[in-house]
């Protein structure tokens, strides 16, 4: 029994580190594509089948570059940054529930990886700590726009925190529960009696729209990829990286889009629900298994959604940018969290 | 200050209003812009597999024409080389064998005739100064990117057109 239970959980993990990566690396192919539809072009084409096999051809030519330290850089500290980067950005899904329960051989297994009580806070632990990587590096590669990279990705992250942990406060106060898996399973019950369609994006709008727009900055996307910004910092915090030490901080980047999407699927827009899940009279293992589908759907329509904004906008000025978060973001969050908590009193008062 | 046309309009800078200052109906046209591009039809030829129809008077890589008993037309006269503005044509002229009348149509002929493609400008002078109507240039071929200048040198090897099967 104990062991079963162990193997089930090790083969989950293993499931969703598999589908995080495989995410990611098709990313950088869904996102060449995307640059390239959107710009009237066909994208790439040439490697296997529609291109499919790009990603492959790029981490081969990858490998196979010359792994170059610079004189004055320290030595272990450049190294270690890339390497951070990579595992902070793999360490956050593993909390996200992936899907409902399955019940084999009347056994109930969860969809997770790991369930713990303080989901949310998790996950922005790990997200804060994606910032040392990067800042890291910067400064190990012993040169002037790394160094600024870091720096502007280190105060701009630490702007934009602040406004999306008052966001989630304001989405905590409509929970209850800082666990995901119940904040995932809440949004399955009944709204205008169709079932699980009581997603939060229909009590936090504006915090949706808050949360997503610090989750462009925290994974230093377009608007906000100041810290790489290469018309003004040469590459930024990876200008001195060559071969896979830069490809594992642009794979890291993917990681956190990925993450950053599965998050958002989770907490606003319902996580594994889909309207009339309950009410279809389904098996169980079937509902289940679509939840996740769809699960992934919303995943992917946000990482669409991550590329399709980077191909829209420009990038901000960095005193725009300090002014967006500090000015505008941080006290339309509080103001956000004093309304959500004054509408739960009032509905405590008066139902 | 006046202006000439008087059709400029006079644009006054107003504040911007709430909604405007929200940038988001800003960024949603522009998101909705580039999603109609994303569905656009693309404008691409995937070269390789798919290739531009030529014009009919398209002029292309150059041919040596033979005769319809499958001798070789041309007789060295030199007047495509003297035509030729960029001078990339030159050629040897022999004399015709006894025993060699069904290789060569008039007793002089080019033992050997070059033209190099990348002096060349395809400007089809050559054509049109030929008395003998030797050469022609094709319209469905062009000269393929080669490693080496030397492979631009096209001599008579690969110049004259192959001979018709019949007469082999």
């Amino acid at each position: 029994m104990e062991l079963s239970l162990l193997l089930i959980k090790g083969l989950i993990i293993f499931a969703v580190f598999g589908i995080t990566l495989l995410i990611a690396t098709y990313s950088t192919y869904a996102e060449r594509k995307v640059a390239a539809f959107i710009q009237d072009r066909v994208g790439p084409n040439r490697a296997g089948p529609f291109g499919l096999a790009q990603p492959l051809a790029d981490a081969v030519k990858l490998f196979f570059k010359e792994e170059f330290v610079p004189a004055n850089a320290n030595k272990f500290l450049f190294i270690a940054g890339p390497s951070l980067a990579m595992l902070t950005a793999c360490m956050s899904s593993a909390v996200i529930p992936f899907g409902g329960t399955l019940i084999i051989g009347g056994e109930a297994i969860h969809l997770q990886a790991i369930e713990v009580n303080i989901g949310i806070l998790y996950v922005f632990g790990i997200v804060a700590l994606g910032v040392y990587g990067i800042m890291i590096g910067g400064w190990a590669s012993n040169n002037k726009f790394s160094l600024l990279g870091a720096i502007r990705a280190a105060s701009q992250n630490i702007s934009y925190e602040l406004a999306m942990g008052m966001s989630i406060i304001a989405l905590l106060l409509v929970t209850g529960t800082l666990s995901m898996r119940d904040i995932a399973a809440q949004q399955g019950q009944e709204l205008f009696g169709v079932s699980g369609l009581n997603w939060n994006i229909f009590y936090q709008p504006v915090g949706f729209l808050i949360f997503i727009i610090c989750a462009f900055a925290e994974t230093n996307r377009v608007p906000f990829d100041l810290p790489e910004c290469e018309t003004e910092l040469v590459g930024g915090y990876h200008t001195e990286y060559s071969s896979m030490g830069m490809g594992l901080y642009l794979f890291a980047e993917y990681v956190n889009i990925f993450v950053a999407s599965a998050v958002m699927a989770t907490l606003y827009f319902g996580g594994y629900n889909f309207p009339f899940m309950n009410q279809l009279g389904l098996p169980h293992n079937l509902v289940t298994i679509l939840g996740t589908v769809v699960l992934f759907a919303k995943i992917f329509f946000f990482i669409f959604f991550f590329m399709w904004v980077r191909w829209t906008l420009p990038r901000f000025r960095y005193d725009q940018l300090m002014n967006l978060g500090w000015k505008i973001l941080i006290p339309l969050s509080i103001a956000n969290v004093i309304i959500t908590g004054g509408a739960i009193l009032l509905k405590a008062e008066l139902f | 200050m006046q202006s000439l046309s008087n059709r400029a309009k006079k644009l006054e800078k107003k504040p911007m209003n709430f909604s405007e200052r929200m940038y988001l109906p800003a960024i949603f046209q522009g998101l909705s812009i580039t999603m109609r591009h994303f569905f656009k039809k693309k404008a691409t030829i995937k070269y390789p597999e798919e290739t531009r129809p030529m014009s009919a008077v398209w002029r292309g890589l150059h041919v040596l024409k033979r005769d319809e008993k499958g001798r070789e037309r041309c007789t060295a006269c030199g007047l495509c080389a003297v035509a030729c503005p960029a001078e990339a044509i030159t050629m040897v002229a022999g004399e015709r064998k006894r025993g060699e009348e069904h290789l060569y149509r008039e007793e002089k002929y080019a033992i050997s005739y070059e033209i190099n493609m990348l002096r060349c400008i395809f400007c089809g002078l050559c054509e049109e100064a030929c008395p003998k109507a030797a050469i022609f240039l094709q319209n469905d071929k062009v000269a393929p990117a080669r490693y080496e200048r030397d492979e631009f040198i096209y001599g008579k090897d690969r110049l004259v057109e192959p001979m018709p099967i019949q007469n082999q």
